[in-house]
């Protein structure tokens, strides 16, 4: 390992070029000072909330509620795919808790008050919420209204919108099998270990790849060691993960929604055109605009996904909790939402993040929500103690925000 | 994947015959005020042209004739001997004329990769994801034939480079598409002098490739650094068109300012031209 600094060095040669500089201890010691923290905050964050809570609670990190905790994150992680997907691009939806609440209401509508099969409802609300996006995207890039209002106004009115289809009924409970099976059904332990060991598969086979692409254009690769201990941890992780899940009911079909969908996202945003230009846009709007990049359609396409990811992550709430009714998708969805997307580490400033900490911020979310109601603690506490949670977050981006700036690098 | 067409360049200080880019009798109107009137320019392959001239002089809204925002009132643009109309910016990025302007249209938040490609990332088949190996190989080769070796990598994010590394992104995404005629506006403005330095190193590399450069700049040492040529504007009109080699400090500023324009045609009687 190079255990030298090269810093500062002013001018160096085409040699240097392909030197991958300072070993692991220095690349870290740099991202702490200069505020590239990925997701090492976060990480370290939901260690400290898990250990707190398991010595309050002995149940806390029992398969059985570690099972729940899962369950019950996968709609908020939804929502939260979507909003960071807005974040990315520098706005915000404040429509998105409404919207969830609007999808799952048009569903449960169809379903149970016209016999419409669970076929054909659950896709009718996903496309409810697509409508809302494309027509929130349309208003805010065709009348230059800023999102936060054009989205406020949505929060309002697409609460609205569903207590008027849920009409006198007020509360619909949902019985058919189908939609039940969303948040309610487990894959077999055998179909558990298969999906997580085709998965790890395809992420070391894709790493692989990449390193003997990169080889063959003649680029420099990082050490295989690197790369065998990134497939060791994320087998280490997924495996226990998958044990754990299988010592009580399985694997939830709800988490493998929401890992398909980030692991998706995650790959659109980071490698193909349409999310390097979000990014992009992010960014800097006008280099966007004058590199040929259409602006508008970015914007349109993603106040799309956020609209339809939210009505995806409804469609889960309701069936996790069979049943929709007035204030499905009010309260704290939205914000528990925005916060999990920032305190996984997306920025509030655009341009930068990733999809995981969709995943990430909804485990801490998740995390303390499901400790409190452990411990039976009063709305008044679990208010406030996410409240706090948000504000720490947002800090920590605001300051590695002030540290890239200080290092060169806002 | 175009390369350069380095089969331009002209290895000797005199300039080709014919003109790669020449402006004939641009009058340019803004309502009630006459921004430019019949000025002239020649710009020839493997030369590096200095535009200058004070504040208000014209030379953004010459500029931006060739860029394709301002479009003439009056007057001729020809380019390769042919007469060209440009209705917006996108007509002259497609004959090969690219500016590239102060705040330079960096993403800070893309490395250089990104930025050097965006908008026009390469992408595998048959999942549509981006080739970042291609790309990547490419801005190595691109960067290095600019001789820009300041740059550890270019999976460096733009935001963590110097003010001279960043305009040297934003010259060779000009130049890697194919560019024969590039524009920089004010390149060495709010820069130190290492990385003044290294722009107008630059500057000569894209010259000696073979592309015309045009240059617009205040500062007269770094146009004497590099210009073959200097074309003097001054309310509006051509002030002067020196050869470099030919000239001194004075005679330019005496031009710019106006002071005295008989003895600056006078000092150089070959080159100036009088203006009315």
């Amino acid at each position: 390992m190079a255990a030298e600094s090269p810093d500062a060095a002013p001018v160096l040669t085409p040699a240097t070029i392909a030197d991958q500089e300072a070993g692991p201890v220095e690349r870290f010691r740099r991202r702490v000072t200069e505020g590239e923290l990925g997701s090492l905050p976060v990480i370290a964050g939901l260690v400290i909330i898990w250990i707190t809570f398991q010595i309050l609670n002995p149940n806390f990190l029992s398969a059985r509620n570690l099972t729940n905790l899962i369950v019950q994150i996968a709609d908020m992680g939804t929502i939260a795919v979507g909003i960071v997907l807005v974040l990315l691009l520098g706005e915000i939806d404040l429509s998105v808790g409404s919207v969830s609440g609007l999808g799952a209401g048009v569903m449960g509508v169809l379903q149970v008050k016209h016999g419409v099969p669970a076929l054909i409802a659950v896709p009718a609300g996903v496309l409810t919420g697509t409508l809302v996006g494309l027509l929130q995207g349309f208003w805010f890039t065709r009348f230059k209204v800023p999102s936060f209002v054009v989205t406020l106004a949505g929060l309002l009115a697409w609460e609205g919108l569903l207590i008027l289809i849920l009409g006198t009924t007020g509360t619909i409970n949902l019985f058919d099998p189908g939609i039940d099976a969303i948040a309610g059904n487990f894959v077999s332990p055998a179909g558990g270990w298969i999906i997580a060991a085709v998965g790890l598969l395809l992420f070391l086979g894709g790493m692989l790849r990449t390193r003997q692409r990169r080889a063959r254009a003649g680029l420099e690769t990082r050490p295989i060691a690197g790369l065998l201990f990134r497939a060791a941890t994320a087998s280490v992780l997924v495996l226990a993960a998958v044990y754990i899940l299988n010592s009580d009911r399985g694997t939830p079909y709800a988490l493998l929604i929401l890992l398909g969908l980030v692991i998706g996202f995650d790959y659109i945003t980071r490698r193909t055109r349409f999310g390097r230009h979000i990014f992009a846009v992010g960014g800097n709007a006008e280099a966007a605009r004058r590199a040929g990049i259409s602006v508008t359609f970015i914007r349109m396409a993603v106040f799309t996904l956020a609209g339809t990811l939210a009505a995806t992550g409804g469609i889960i709430a309701a069936s996790r909790l069979l049943a929709v009714n007035q204030s499905s998708g009010s309260g704290d969805v939205l914000l528990n939402a925005i916060a999990a997307a920032v305190i996984g580490g997306t920025s509030l400033f655009g341009g930068r993040g990733t999809v995981w900490a969709a995943l990430t911020g909804s485990l801490v979310i998740g995390s303390i929500q499901n400790g409190m109601d452990l411990l039976a603690l009063s709305a008044a506490i679990r208010f406030m103690v996410i409240g706090a949670v948000l504000l720490v977050a947002v800090t920590v981006d605001a300051i590695a925000r002030q540290g890239r700036a200080s290092a060169g690098r806002a | 994947m175009t390369e350069e067409p380095s089969a331009v360049a002209s290895r000797s200080q005199g300039p080709a015959r014919e003109p790669l880019l020449e402006l004939r009798d641009i009058n340019v109107r803004f309502g009630a005020v006459q921004a430019l009137t019949d000025v002239n320019l020649k710009v020839y392959s493997g030369e590096v042209l200095a535009l200058v001239g004070d504040n208000g002089a014209g030379k953004s809204t010459l500029i931006k004739c060739i860029a394709g925002i301002n479009i003439p009132d009056h007057g001729q643009i020809l380019f390769e001997g042919k007469e060209v109309r440009f209705t917006g910016p996108r007509d002259p990025t497609a004959l090969g004329i690219s500016t590239v302007y102060q705040d330079l249209a960096l993403s800070d938040n893309l490395d250089v990769v990104a930025n050097l490609y965006l908008g026009r990332e390469e992408t595998d088949r048959p999942i549509p994801s981006i080739s970042e190996e291609q790309m990547e190989k490419r801005a190595r080769e691109v960067l290095a034939d600019l001789n820009v070796t300041t740059l550890q990598s270019p999976r460096l994010v733009v935001a963590s480079l110097s003010g001279g590394q960043r305009q040297s992104v934003a010259v060779a995404r000009s130049v890697m598409w194919s560019a024969k005629v590039v524009i920089l506006d004010e390149p060495t403005a709010a820069l130190g002098v290492a990385q003044t330095k290294q722009v107008l190193d630059l500057i000569l590399r894209l010259k000696q490739q073979g592309h015309a450069v045009i240059v617009i700049s205040h500062n007269l040492g770094d146009v004497f650094e590099v210009a073959d040529r200097i074309v003097v504007l001054r309310l509006g009109r051509n002030a002067g068109d020196f050869e470099a080699k030919d000239v001194d400090r004075d005679d330019v500023v005496a031009a710019i300012t106006g002071a005295n324009i008989a003895a600056a045609s006078a000092a150089t009687p070959g080159t100036a031209t009088p203006t009315a």
